[in-house]
């Protein structure tokens, strides 16, 4: 019991992070309608960034800062040249143009900032926390509940942007209705670069905690993917369902890694690690047959 | 009423649609003879899409009993309404975007071509007669709605008027006995309704199919139709000859506003 | 004036629905044919073919698959590389565990196979749409291959899941020179398109594009939208299926399952995005310009690094091709998300009007 809670708790901490991730996708698709597939790449380029301004010799929070207008020109940049000459187009076109956006970014982010693998140190020391140890005698990652707390903050932030600011509130009168929003006179580009700012930062602060985590290296890309099935159980336009999705699917995903492999090693015989790689996919697949619109998504109806 | 009409061949009772809180249709009956054209009136979102839609089995009432053919259903599918001869054009046209007007009206045959996926990858005797017999049979319907000389274009590309005489040339290819027609000629200047009457009036006229429309210019309705229903919010006020709806309290009153 | 319909009247509809109506295009296509199968085989050096010929041919046949069911039934798939995986093992499987099995009636039971999986992950697509059918068709990519690796019975036990292939041995007779494997490929290659050119033209290839332009009313007109959904999975999966199989017989001998990765995919969307979604010849022309263009930058980096003076890494050339795929997807989606296949058919329309502008 004692192991089962520990593997769980460690599984939702995780999760806070690939909800972080989920949320730049879920900023992005309600603001303008596109599944930026993109977005995990835009991790990766904030990572590397950040890493690549330490190396210049850049303090930290000079870095961060650096990285930050980085992904905003960025952002700004991808609206400006792709998305905005792909307006009326099948959303599945912009789709496909987000995987280019993708390919882009991680042939150029290398080029700019060196692809070797590379260590984050943000002076948080991933260690087990003393008193939990002493306590109970059960093993939470300092590192993990930090980035959780950053999660969150980072979730009541944009909440509370979307609800009191000016900004926030011409953000979701787009999500509801471009046209409308267009009618009463919102710059419905000028919201749109906002909006992949925004994205950008959400990478950002992914990107330094995975970054700190695992090492600012290429598979963070593939990490950032397990977003898509976080968005697939949240539903692809609601913050809070990121938040529940990401915490599923870590947490299932921690179980599952722990407790599935002895038991197809039993039945089966041989080695059956490395689960984690699909589990969440499939795990979003099953999802689907029950609710294809996600914990909090709206259900759809077809006008004819 | 006049003399072609026949049978009641559908008969609509107590139908009730709601989605979530919201009623689409409140405990409407009504019924189509063959041969005969209705047309259904109403004011906007009085709930005439939708009573199409439950037709053909696109959605599916909450209540209510549909009796076509003398048989009874509860629940059916759109692709069986189309085996069993009903075929419709939509209010936004719903064509297939990336095909040419010549496939699009092929489609329309679909049901009737047997030939398996196989014998059409060899290319084998079923496959290529099918598609010979049939493609004779969309050229009558090409001919008859005068679209000749655009065939090959595809019908993303053609103007609004001539989408929707190529929609109805889909819906004519399958040769149903009941044609639902979802505002034929909103949108549409005087001669192309002008064109979309006669079609409609030739299509009755020369093969005896029924006709339930939706319209909104009162003059083509009260010209061509033989019975007319009225709704208004979901719910039926008026039913009957094209005369007898013009003077019907109920209806002057949805369309006008009351008067005080 | 060469190529000109002027004064070929059609007096039948089966004259008018034959493949190629336009007698220049009849004319153009038994060229090519007579050049693929009598000229190269005998010009061409072995590089030319065991590097770029045959692979072209074998993605060529992939992108197909994955055009037939993403270019015109509509279902957008990432995992097509998976399902070249199934194709390549069950062959393997089928030569090993099957005494004398003719080796082209594995190939079809590799494609059989792929067929059979590919409609299991093609049932969500019977209740999601879009972005949500992509994310399940991950699942497909990222569970086949830990599967192809997890169970070593699919690899008889070797190591990490690598399979050395079979001998192609057809009628008595070894395939072994590149040569002899080219011409095999391009037979199946050549009849595989042939056929999915006539379903595309036939009411099969309607009922595919009609779910895809606007499945509501595809339904509506009698199309009922599973067993047309499922078809497409099933032969996309099919092709894909073949591809794998002569991927592994007939391109590299010896794979291992990580090797058909999500990156592999992409390569293969990017193919028909490139090529053209919904076009058979697109799919050609797309695997070609993929596989072209790397070898291309290969060339041209390096002298272009030399005349700028600036020193480019082996790492540096594959980022930018990687950078160059993704900056072209976007440029095609923006000026001719068509691809190349509407360039071509501009082309031949300019053609046919030249020498008058209009």
């Amino acid at each position: 019991m004692q192991f089962f809670l520990e593997v769980l708790i460690s599984g939702l901490l995780s999760g806070v992070m690939y909800a972080l991730v989920a949320l730049g996708f879920v900023l992005i698709y309600k603001a303008s309608g596109v599944f930026n597939f993109a977005q995990g790449a835009m991790v990766y380029l904030a990572a590397l960034s950040v890493a690549g301004c330490m190396e210049k010799g850049a303090p930290l929070w000079l870095a961060i800062i650096l990285a930050f207008v980085i992904m905003t020109l960025f952002g700004i940049a991808t609206e400006k040249f792709v998305l905005r000459k792909l307006v009326n187009q099948p959303p599945i076109t912009l789709f496909m143009a987000t995987i280019g956006l993708a390919f882009f970014i991680e042939g150029l982010a290398p080029i700019v900032f060196g692809s070797e693998p590379r260590a984050l140190d943000l002076g948080i020391v991933d260690e087990p926390i003393a008193v939990i140890l002493d306590a109970w005698d059960m093993v939470i990652s300092k590192f993990d509940l930090v980035a959780a707390g950053v999660a969150a903050l980072l979730v009541t932030a944009l909440a509370l942007f979307f609800q009191y600011t000016r900004t926030g509130r011409a953000l979701r009168a787009v999500a509801d209705d471009h046209q409308a929003a267009l009618s009463i006179g919102i710059p419905l580009q000028h919201i749109w670069a906002i909006v992949w700012g925004i994205a950008g930062f959400a990478a950002l602060v992914a990107g330094l905690m995975w970054g700190a985590r695992n090492g600012v290296q290429f598979a963070l890309t593939f990490t950032a993917l397990k977003a898509l099935p976080v968005l697939i159980i949240g539903g692809f336009t609601s913050v809070p369902g990121a938040i529940a999705g990401g915490l599923i699917i870590g947490a299932s995903e921690k179980l599952a890694e722990i407790y599935l492999p002895p038991v197809m090693e039993s039945m089966f015989g041989g080695n059956f690690g490395g689960i984690e790689g699909w589990f969440p996919y499939v795990l979003a697949l099953f999802f689907l047959l029950v609710r294809p619109e996600g914990l909090f998504g709206e259900k759809h109806i077809d006008r004819v | 009423m006049s003399k072609k009409t026949g049978e009641v061949i559908l008969d609509l009772q107590s139908i009730s649609l709601r989605f979530g809180g919201v009623k689409a249709l409140t405990d409407i009956s009504f019924d189509v003879r063959e041969h005969e054209i209705r047309a259904i009136i109403g004011p906007n979102g009085a709930g005439k899409s939708s009573m199409l839609n439950v037709i053909n089995g696109v959605y599916h009432p909450q209540e209510g009993v549909i009796i076509f053919r003398g048989q009874e259903r509860k629940r059916m599918e759109p692709h069986q309404a189309a085996t069993q001869g009903i075929a419709r054009t939509f209010q936004n046209i719903a064509l297939f975007k990336g095909m040419s007007v010549l496939d699009n009206i092929m489609t329309g045959r679909i049901t009737r071509m047997k030939a398996s996926f196989i014998e059409h990858a060899l290319w084998l005797g079923r496959a290529k007669r099918e598609e010979l017999e049939h493609r004779k049979k969309v050229e009558e319907v090409i001919d008859f709605l005068e679209i000749q000389h655009i065939r090959r274009i595809p019908v993303g590309r053609l103007p609004y008027g001539l989408q929707k005489r190529v929609e109805l040339g889909r819906a004519l290819a399958a040769e149903p006995s009941m044609l639902l027609l979802d505002e034929p000629m909103a949108g549409m200047n005087v001669e192309e309704k002008q064109d979309m009457c006669r079609f409609i009036l030739d299509v009755n006229d020369q093969f005896g199919t029924t006709i339930v429309l939706i319209e909104h210019d009162m003059g083509v309705v009260m010209d061509i139709s033989d019975r007319v229903v009225v709704l208004d919010y979901g719910k039926k006020i008026g039913d009957g000859l094209p005369d007898d709806v013009k003077n019907n309290e109920d209806v002057i009153t949805a369309y006008l506003g009351v008067s005080h | 004036m060469l190529y000109r319909e002027a004064g070929q009247f059609k007096t039948s509809y089966a004259a008018d629905q034959q493949l190629f109506p336009i007698r220049q295009d009849r004319i153009g296509i038994l060229i090519l044919l007579a050049v693929v199968f009598l000229v190269i085989p005998g010009v061409a050096g072995d590089y030319w073919f065991s590097a770029i010929l045959i692979p072209f041919l074998i993605f060529s046949l992939a992108a197909l698959g994955l055009n037939i069911l993403t270019g015109y039934a509509g279902q957008l798939s990432l995992g097509s590389a998976a399902f070249m995986a199934v194709g390549a093992y069950a062959a393997y499987n089928f030569q090993l565990r099957i005494d004398g099995i003719p080796i082209l009636v594995s190939f079809v039971c590799a494609g059989l196979t792929a067929a059979g999986i590919g409609i299991l992950f093609g049932l969500p697509s019977l209740w999601i749409k879009g972005f949500y059918l992509a994310v399940a068709t991950l699942a497909a990519q990222f569970f086949i291959v830990w599967c192809l690796t997890k169970f070593p019975w699919l690899s008889n036990y070797s190591s990490s899941g690598v399979i050395s292939t079979q001998p192609l041995i057809i009628f008595g007779h070894a395939f072994t020179s590149p040569q002899e494997k080219y011409l095999l490929v391009l037979t199946i290659v050549a009849v595989m398109a042939l056929a999915a050119k006539n379903m595309v033209r036939s009411s099969t290839g309607r009922a595919w594009m009609a779910v895809r332009d606007m499945d509501v009313a595809a339904s509506v007109i009698g199309i009922r939208l599973m067993p047309v959904k499922l078809l497409a999975f099933a032969v996309s999966s099919f092709y894909c299926g073949v591809a794998g199989a002569l991927y592994a017989f007939c391109y590299l001998g010896s794979v291992e399952p990580d090797g058909f990765s999500l990156d592999m995919s992409f390569r293969i969307l990017f193919m028909i995005i490139i090529g053209g979604v919904g076009s058979i010849l697109g799919s050609f022309l797309g695997a070609a310009f993929i596989l072209l263009l790397p070898v291309f930058l290969d060339i041209a980096l390096p002298w272009a690094a030399r005349l700028l003076g600036l020193p480019f890494s082996s790492a540096t050339v594959s980022h930018i091709q990687v950078l160059v795929f993704g900056a072209l997807i976007m440029f095609f989606l923006i000026v001719e998300p068509h691809g190349l296949a509407r360039l071509w058919q501009i082309t031949k329309e300019k053609l046919r009007l030249w020498p008058f502008p209009h």
